[in-house]
């Protein structure tokens, strides 16, 4: 990286939410055979048994994933309005009745689908232009790299919600789509700025440039040699995009800006506000949808912290080692306590 | 000097690009947003002046006069003697007052709250960092819950444990409106403002401060396992003097490089939280001129934010380039 802009790697860092310096330079071992990525996977599927963290957010997002998948079929119509209004929770209405006398339950199950889609949606249309932006620009350098990533680093500095609550203002009827596109457009930037770095320096591997003297197209470079490599950025980007679009989609539809007749957590947070529920202390109304979101959210986040452990061991190792060391030191004086001398010290390093 | 030249070549074509975009977005909607807003200021009974017709069009593309060319090199003109129109919600206001009126609070308030949370962050990340392998390691997951909370919920349950259900704090407004009529400079009146500013200040803290916790958090466990520490501990220096000379310091640099994306975090996430405290700043400016479709003052407030936030990258940029001369050095 010594051509490299030290600041743009270093921004790169930040920009994955939780990265280090060497989730940017992936070490040397990523060139990948077909064997050794085997071994990898069989690596990553240990390690992720054996994190807490990754289990515990899945846990948490396969649960709310089952809810919204599930939970439509179970609950009254979101939009019946022949309950009794401003119900606290009962056996009737397990999560009580908004200011309009919808059920919660049924309004969350059906928010809880709203708000999925457009955070998967939203990750997808991401993480393709960080592909286009970050891959494609960092493979090919040169004039197509520069104008690439002058317009990543523009669209990185522009902040995002003032210019999606913009061109919604614009826009009257606004379907689900266009403010998934909306929101996938002010989405990618962070992911391409990393994406890039990555395809620079693997862009100079030895295997790469095997590939183009064999007369690969600077196509099936990008797709076929270079992609597999970045798989778990990938992933780590879709998840962080997810987190952004419904945290995103929950802050304009809020504001009203949402998509038209939508049901999202957002909206529903929208009619609490509208329907003074702060102050008619229908605390039933508010808590529940933020409470979903942040843990949608804090659950897709560890999943991505666990990721970024694996993709940088130093994250994993070091706390680990330290804990050795100090369980080593604990040993150690316990038996000098204990007057056993000769017992061996355990140092699972 | 490379580098401040790039930098600065940046910020203008960025600036550039904000204000072209501003141009086209208008022109860009399917239906007439000149027309709209015209129509409605008609309807308000103002009287509609060829001037005052002249402006908007030249503003948000109505009825057009002459190529799209000339009208981007007007728009231009107009932009750069500072004129953005008049507001239609509060006519004849020009935007200009407005948005004037109303940054001060924004900037004040994000300005503060952010430094706040920027020195805490960094200051328990560092220290979380260094306590790796400890109980500390819980931080981590506790600040991705966090993280991941909309800063506009984390207000509204602040006010309502706080406001509707204690009554310690206010529940709307940046000062006390009954005994101010206008802002002014007095102890009584800045007494007022933070009392006021406190729980939407306190909001911005909650919430940005995981982020910078995290990133610090994790480049100083990276750092700590680089062989110059190992190096200056077996030198027998003092953990004190590891600690900030050797891995706080070189720790720190991403979350200063990386300020622009936090940045642009915090303003989006305070321009929605401002409307659950009707805070006077520019996001209920936002908010209410996109209720009224007030075009104009929302593409002067989008122009405005963008600007804003660019100056404080700029300067960001500037001290970056000064604390790490190897940024300096390869440009």
């Amino acid at each position: 990286m010594a051509d490299e802009d030290i600041r743009e790697s270093l921004i790169a860092v930040q920009a994955t939410g939780a990265g280090t310096a060497d989730a940017v330079a992936i070490d040397e071992s990523t060139a990948v055979t077909a064997p050794d990525r085997a071994s990898r996977f069989i690596r990553a599927v240990r390690f992720v048994r054996r994190s807490p963290k990754f289990a515990l957010g899945a846990g948490i997002v396969l649960a709310i994933v089952l809810f919204a998948i599930f939970g439509p079929m179970l609950t009254q119509n979101p939009k019946f309005s022949g309950n009794e209004a401003l119900q606290p929770p009962s056996t009737d209405h397990w999560l009580g009745t908004t200011g309009l006398g919808y059920d919660m339950l049924a309004q969350l199950a059906y928010g809880a689908r709203g708000s999925l889609i457009i955070g998967v949606v939203v990750a997808a249309i991401a993480v393709s232009l960080s592909v286009l932006f970050g891959v494609v620009g960092g493979y090919l350098g040169g004039w197509t790299d520069e104008i690439l990533s002058l317009i990543t680093n523009i669209m990185l500095v522009i902040p995002g919600l003032p210019l999606i609550i913009v061109i919604s203002g614009y826009m009257d009827g606004r379907t689900v789509w266009f403010v998934a596109f909306v929101l996938g457009l002010t989405a990618w930037a962070g992911s391409a700025v990393v994406l890039r770095l990555q395809a620079r320096s693997l862009r100079n591997r030895d295997y790469v440039a095997a590939a183009r003297v064999s007369g690969e197209k600077a196509f099936r470079i990008v797709f076929v040699e270079i992609m597999p490599n970045l798989l778990p950025l990938f992933a780590a980007q879709f998840l962080f995009a997810m987190v952004f679009a419904i945290l995103g989609e929950a802050g304009l539809s809020y504001l009203g800006l949402g998509a038209t007749g939508s049901i999202t957590w957002g909206t529903i947070l929208n009619d609490a506000q509208v329907g003074m529920a702060l102050t008619r202390d229908a605390w039933w109304w508010f808590v529940p949808p933020g409470v979903l979101i942040a843990l949608v959210g804090g659950g897709l986040s560890l999943i991505n912290f666990s990721i970024d452990e694996i993709i940088n061991p130093k994250l994993r190792a070091a706390p680990a080692a330290v804990k050795s060391v100090r369980k080593a030191r604990k040993t150690v004086l316990k038996d000098d306590h204990a007057g056993t001398a000769g017992t061996t010290v355990k140092v699972d390093a | 000097m490379k580098y401040y030249v790039r930098r600065i070549t940046f910020y203008l074509i960025t600036v550039w690009a904000a204000i072209t975009l501003n141009f086209v977005l208008p022109r860009l909607t399917p239906g007439d947003p000149a027309e709209i807003m015209l129509a409605k200021l008609a309807r308000s009974g103002v009287q509609i002046t060829d001037q005052l017709v002249r402006s908007v069009n030249l503003l948000l593309g109505g009825a057009t006069e002459g190529s799209l060319w000339d009208q981007y090199v007007n728009y231009l003109g107009k932009i750069f003697t500072g004129d953005l129109g008049v507001s239609i919600t509060s006519y004849p206001a020009p935007v200009v007052d407005l948005i004037a009126k109303a940054l001060p609070w924004t900037i004040g308030l994000v300005g503060i709250a952010t430094i706040i949370a920027f020195i805490l962050g960094v200051g328990l990340g560092a220290w979380a960092g260094w306590k790796r392998g400890t109980w500390a390691d819980n931080l981590v997951p506790a600040t991705t819950l966090i993280q991941s909370i909309p800063y506009f919920w984390i207000a509204l349950l602040l006010l309502y444990i706080f406001s509707v259900k204690l009554q310690w704090l206010p529940i709307f407004g940046g000062y006390d409106v009954y005994s101010f009529a206008n802002p002014e400079l007095s102890w009584a009146f800045i007494s007022s403002v933070v009392y006021y500013g406190f729980l939407p200040a306190l909001t911005i803290v909650l919430s940005s401060v995981g982020g910078w916790l995290l990133g610090m958090r994790n480049m100083m466990v990276t750092t700590l396992a680089e062989d110059y520490i190992t190096t200056a501990e077996a030198k027998g220096l003092r953990p004190r003097r590891i600690f900030t000379a050797y891995a706080a310091r070189n720790a720190g640099l991403p979350s200063i490089a990386g300020f622009a994306i936090s940045l642009a975090f915090v303003v989006s996430g305070s321009i929605v939280m401002e409307q659950v405290f009707s805070y006077p700043g520019i996001g209920m400016l936002l908010i209410r001129a996109v209720q009224g479709k007030d075009y104009a003052l929302m593409q002067g407030i989008f122009l405005v934010i963008t600007l804003t936030v660019l100056a404080a990258n700029f300067l960001m940029d500037i001290f970056y380039g000064f604390i790490d001369p190897r940024a300096r050095q390869n440009g």
